[in-house]
């Protein structure tokens, strides 16, 4: 893929006199802002993934934006278009950094939870906190294996019960030993389930409900354990990417947002549309194999990356 | 947001059909709302653009425009299309004649690789052939186990190499075909590790085992969830492996699946198998004219009425069952089957989803509201058996009591015992006047009473 610019670069070239371009150029005059160049824009957006309805949303920000600086050059509409695109991402708590928290990880198939639980986990504990993990994913073969290698690396107890098990029983567990443990996060993985499947969603809401029980009631003299639910999306994943949150939104409250795989030429712009659009912050970014690869969010970069 | 391009171009159209034919500005109108349902199916935007450019030439063509009605013309192009770039058959699976058959699955990570493995051995072992799985993904963690358990609940032979070659993925799939032969399996299919399409070394390790073990078939695993990458991805491994066919994933979703046609568009390589479903047995031929009518949400009643038809009903209505219909007697207990097999279907929403206007149809006045339809449950499920099964007991101090259990409304149990009943007459009326099948049709029964 040619980058941003480029691709901007080739289109206005196509789209315009050749001639008239480089006497643009040579008096310094500036970008001409004619529709090819908003159409390029739109396109750019487009194939982020960012979808049809915010594309047009931010290219129209732009076209109000733009006219009251003149003599912009192509770096400095990038640049605004990255403040703008940045500006989109709604803020709020990121329940990795509470002092305590049982955090449910929920997702479709194949989106990198068990993965992102194990990271975390090793992340907290490099950082001297004290971390219990839960395998709730008591569906998918071997799942619970897979959590146990990473709570072996990261050195951290981990509940887990047999495959078939009730997944409830495994986050109320996970959170009744973080609790006796006096632990600073209980992170529990979840099986993964297609926001199509109401029996699979119900299930998640139960485990959800029995882990705010065990976590938020008042048990005497024991500390709260605010149970936070984060979904994990797939950078790969396109417009789907919008109903899966929503269906999750809708069901279980969400509390924030991980998006992984943003180490192949995914750009992963539906995270934007999710992020504005039901007020979740983005709090992890994975952008490659390793531990440090999962990174904090920031929004200017990852605005960069999307047009970049 | 994601309403149906059938239900779009018919608003588009029906300004068309009163003018009587197309003019240029009408089909660039349509030609947006094409261009924005295959954006929001996920077709890559280059795909799009060149699709839309092919049938506005079309559609600007005489037939169009001296067609009666223009409208449904122009989608009667937009499929046509796309059935021709996605085909019009299902491709098979071709296997050669070597014994055994070596198949290598492929594709980035948490696309769905080992499960498709399994369901893959499934399906060939349904078909008389004798699998061996074999697991080459030394990855990540526990990905052998998974295909190993899968296996087991199979009962198909899974191959993990020897003790000492755990972690050299080309050694494992050698072994793997050795033991295919030792134990007369005539089929292998290795499970790889998912790898990144830019990731040089992991591509590599890919070309390794595809150059020592020859496959006959590469197919790829791709996520029918796939946004606009879906082209880079495709076209990566198409280049650096050569694959032969893909197979689609978790379609069991409501994801549009535009993915299928950009790979298509740019790889050319058939999409052999969809995989839908938690279960081993979810792995089906793909037809491309359906994906066609999915990607533009136009519905998709072949797929609903097989899925209706494929599953396995424990609480089916039998034929005694469909004689006391007939004869008036829906009773408490049969409205609750009707509510479960719609939940196995996915609910009411998903149905609705599948019928062609069922955008509309979901959205007309909360008629498919789920939690109604949790409240009609939680209604029948307060009363007593023999509640359910003769509503005439329900006198009013039971219906309080009903409600009390329920947390619902004395009245909303009135309204549901009335929309019982007139159910109940309904089927009685409808049997009378010369319904001649004898079994209730699975899924849905014809006097579903509204909610």
């Amino acid at each position: 893929m040619s980058t941003w610019t480029q691709r901007l670069t080739d289109g206005l070239s196509k789209s315009r006199d050749l001639l008239a371009g480089q006497l643009n150029t040579i008096v310094g005059r500036g970008i001409e802002f004619d529709d090819a160049f908003w159409d390029d824009m739109e396109d750019a957006l487009l194939v982020s993934d960012l979808g049809l309805d915010a594309a047009t949303a931010i290219v129209a920000r732009m076209k109000r934006e733009i006219p009251a600086r003149a003599h912009e050059t192509l770096a400095e509409v990038k640049a605004h278009l990255v403040e703008t695109i940045a500006d989109e991402f709604a803020d709020g708590v990121d329940p990795f950094e509470q002092p305590r928290a049982a955090i449910l990880m929920v997702g479709v198939n194949g989106t990198g939870k068990t993965t992102s639980a194990g990271k975390l986990a090793k992340q907290a504990v490099d950082v001297g906190k004290t971390v219990v993990l839960g395998s709730a994913d008591t569906f998918r073969a071997a799942a619970t294996e897979q959590l146990e290698t990473w709570a072996q690396r990261a050195d951290v107890p981990l509940v887990k019960r047999g495959q078939g098990a009730d997944a409830a029983s495994v986050a109320y567990e996970t959170i009744e030993q973080a609790h006796s443990a006096g632990v600073n996060l209980a992170i529990i993985d979840t099986a993964g389930r297609l926001h199509t499947s109401p029996d699979l969603m119900r299930e998640l809401e139960k485990i959800q409900r029995v882990a705010r029980e065990r976590g938020e009631s008042s048990v005497a003299d024991a500390a709260e354990m605010p149970v936070f639910t984060v979904l994990v999306l797939d950078a790969t994943t396109g417009q789907n990417g919008l109903i899966q949150a929503r269906e999750f939104h809708k069901t279980l409250g969400l509390d924030a947002l991980i998006v992984t795989k943003l180490d192949g030429t995914a750009k992963g712009g539906i995270a934007l549309a999710i992020s504005k659009e039901l007020n979740l912050p983005i709090v992890r970014l994975g952008v490659g194999e390793t531990i440090d690869d999962l990174r904090a969010f920031d929004a200017r970069e990852f605005a960069e990356a999307l047009v970049g | 947001m994601f309403e149906n391009l059938g239900s779009r171009l018919q608003s588009v159209f029906r300004g068309l059909n009163a003018k009587g034919r197309l003019s240029e500005q009408d089909i660039d109108t349509a030609m947006r709302e094409i261009r924005r349902a295959l954006l929001e199916a996920d077709v890559n935007l280059g795909v799009v653009k060149e699709f839309t450019a092919r049938v506005k030439e079309r559609a600007l063509g005489a037939d169009v425009l001296s067609s009666l009605t223009p409208g449904q013309m122009v989608v009667k192009i937009v499929l046509d299309e796309l059935t021709e770039l996605l085909g019009t058959t299902p491709t098979k699976l071709v296997l050669s004649s070597r014994v055994p058959n070596v198949i290598m699955l492929v594709g980035l990570q948490g696309s769905g690789k080992t499960t498709a493995a399994a369901k893959l051995a499934f399906l060939l072992r349904k078909q008389g052939k004798k699998p061996l799985m074999v697991a080459c993904d030394v990855h990540r963690p526990a990905a052998a186990d998974q295909l190993e358990a899968l296996g087991r609940q199979l009962q198909i032979p899974v191959s993990r190499g020897a003790d000492d070659a755990h972690d050299d993925p080309v050694a494992i799939a050698r072994a793997g075909v050795r033991e295919a032969i030792d134990t007369l399996c005539n089929v292998v299919i290795i499970d790889t590790a998912g790898r990144l399409h830019i990731d040089d070394e992991m591509m590599g390790e890919a070309e390794a085992i595809k150059k020592a073990v020859r496959p006959d078939q590469i197919l790829m695993v791709v996520d029918a969830m796939t946004g606009q990458d879906a082209v880079n991805v495709a076209e990566a491994f198409s280049k650096r492996l050569d694959f032969d066919g893909l197979i689609m994933s978790k379609l069991d979703g409501d994801a549009r699946g535009g993915a299928a046609l950009s790979i298509r568009e740019v790889t050319g390589k058939p999409i052999l198998f969809a995989s839908a479903g938690e279960k081993p047995d979810s792995l089906e031929e793909f037809y491309p004219d359906r994906i066609a009518k999915r990607i533009l949400g136009m519905g998709d009643v072949v797929s609903l009425v097989e899925k209706a038809g494929e599953l396995e009903f424990e609480d089916d209505f039998s034929e005694s069952d469909a004689d006391r219909l007939k004869a008036g007697k829906f009773t408490f207990d049969d409205f609750l089957k009707s509510i479960k097999q719609m939940r196995k279907l996915g609910g009411l929403g998903a149905v609705a989803k599948m019928l062609p206007g069922g955008g509309a149809l979901k959205d007309a006045a909360g008629a498919m509201d789920e939690s109604a339809v949790a409240r009609s449950e939680a209604i029948v499920l307060s009363m007593t058996p023999q509640e359910r099964q003769n509503p005439k007991l329900l006198n009013g101090s039971r219906r309080a009591r009903i409600a009390a259990g329920a947390g619902v409304q004395v009245s909303d149990v009135n309204r549901l015992v009335k929309q019982v009943a007139e159910a109940a007459k309904m089927m009685k009326l409808m049997s009378k006047s010369g319904g001649k099948s004898g079994k209730m049709p699975a899924g849905i029964p014809k006097n579903f009473p509204s909610f």
